[in-house]
């Protein structure tokens, strides 16, 4: 049982949802943008993070974030598209297949896309392809709507501004169909958080890079991927040099000390290369 | 605090009166008796809580009540002598008997969904649930045979 009272609003479109967030926001309510909700109502459930919330505004309802479909030099992706969706829809295997390992599949049926990717737990391993892709994202919120590439609003967690939620999530086509490969590796079963997931595309210029549950937070590093496109290195001696580069610490607890998960990472990056390089 | 809300229940109009907060799993157990959904751990992780909303599979401890306004439910109560139930039965698919009612809406949904689900997609959706009696094989057997029937073409 959720030990505090909230109220539950269900705007239909983006204008409402920011107009109710500011109001809420005025009544002194720490209002909260609800999509699938699942971390929220965890969370709240045990009394940890949003206990100030006195109201939640659910986006599910707006039709634009419930949208999939071409535009331009983009494939856009709702935010509240849930995760067992896009693992079906094919359109862009890497997403679905990131989508296919967090949580379970019934879940997943509940889990958003803009969800996972501004949530609090560290691993957000749907972020990884949009992080590899360039992908923008489509913003709403007090100052109206605006696309920003996800750099500019993602170090390790999503920053943005009081009122704002992602609506849309913008991947360049020509991104869909590249080479890719994405490991998740887990203590023991195959539904478990992640001792690490190495997530890699293959672009014309070289392969990128992007990690979850080696450190902190997920994230997609241009200095370590500098070091494992050094082709005149060996393979053993690049993964050295970009583990030197890592931005944090690597997390040391109950899913894998360290040092394990260093061990893994080289085995797991060893073949993340040999795969992609080998890819004509 | 409280608000009323209108859902569908097992195929009969339902209004309760609920706090925002209060999730699905509460609200058929507490207000409408219905205690076929089990609270496991309610944090979205053992499945004992599975029902249908819009006949996709849920775990209700994880939506909010108020998010299922003018939808439609189905809790284990709902389902009458369905292929999937005989299965259990004949199956063995059950020990003690507290996983099953999650177990059963998410192989009913599955069967539904997805009559002709290859071992991937039983596995994937299956995993979804946690048997503490570790009866997985035979309720595995339960759901192949249901799907082998429905590919027959000799059920509903």
């Amino acid at each position: 049982m959720i030990p505090i009272n909230f109220e539950y609003h269900r705007p239909t479109s983006i204008t409402e949802a920011v107009e109710t967030f500011q109001q809420l926001q005025l009544d002194g309510k720490g209002p909260l943008y609800f999509n699938g909700g699942t971390e929220i109502i965890t969370l709240l459930r045990v009394n940890q993070f949003y206990t100030n919330t006195r109201a939640v505004i659910d986006i599910k309802a707006i039709p634009e974030c419930c949208y999939t479909g071409f535009e331009d030099d983009h494939y856009i992706i709702g935010a509240s598209i849930p995760l067992a969706q896009i693992e079906t829809m094919g359109t862009f295997p890497l997403l679905g297949k990131n989508c296919s390992r967090i949580a379970d599949h019934t879940s997943r049926m509940k889990i958003t896309l803009g969800g996972n990717i501004c949530g609090k737990i560290k691993y957000r391993e749907a972020v990884l392809p949009l992080l590899l892709t360039d992908s923008e994202l489509t913003i709403a919120g007090p100052s109206g709507q605006r696309h920003v590439p996800i750099h500019q609003v993602f170090d390790q967690h999503m920053n943005l501004e009081q009122g704002e939620f992602i609506v849309q999530i913008r991947i360049p086509k020509l991104f869909l169909d590249v080479p890719f490969t994405s490991k998740k590796q887990t203590k023991i079963d195959r539904i478990s958080y992640s001792l690490l997931t190495v997530s890699a595309i293959k672009t014309e210029q070289q392969i990128r890079f992007a990690f979850s549950g080696l450190c902190n937070f997920p994230f997609r590093s241009q200095e370590m991927e500098k070091a494992l496109n050094q082709c005149q290195l060996s393979v053993e001696e690049r993964i050295t040099e970009a583990i030197a580069l890592l931005p944090s610490p690597i997390l040391n607890d109950l899913h894998g000390s360290a040092a394990y998960r260093t061990f893994v990472l080289r085995n797991t990056l060893e073949e993340t290369i040999a795969e992609l390089e080998g890819e004509s | 605090m409280k608000k009323t809300i209108d859902f569908t229940v097992n195929n009969e109009q339902k209004s309760v009166q609920i706090r925002s907060a209060d999730t699905l799993l509460i609200t058929l157990r507490e207000q409408l008796g219905l205690t076929g959904a089990k609270p496991g751990c309610e944090n979205g992780d053992c499945g004992a809580c599975t029902v249908l909303v819009d006949d996709q599979p849920m775990k209700s401890c994880l939506m909010l009540t108020a998010e299922t306004a003018n939808r439609s439910i189905t809790t284990i109560e709902g389902l009458h002598d369905t292929p999937i139930q005989k299965a259990f039965l004949e199956h063995w698919g059950f020990q003690c008997g507290y996983c099953t009612s999650g177990f059963i809406m998410n192989c009913h949904a599955l069967a539904n969904i997805h009559p002709d689900a290859n071992a991937y997609e039983i596995e994937n959706w299956l995993q979804s649930n946690i048997c503490r009696c570790t009866g997985y094989e035979e309720i595995k057997e339960a759901i192949m045979s249901v799907l082998k029937t429905k590919e027959a073409g000799t059920s509903g």
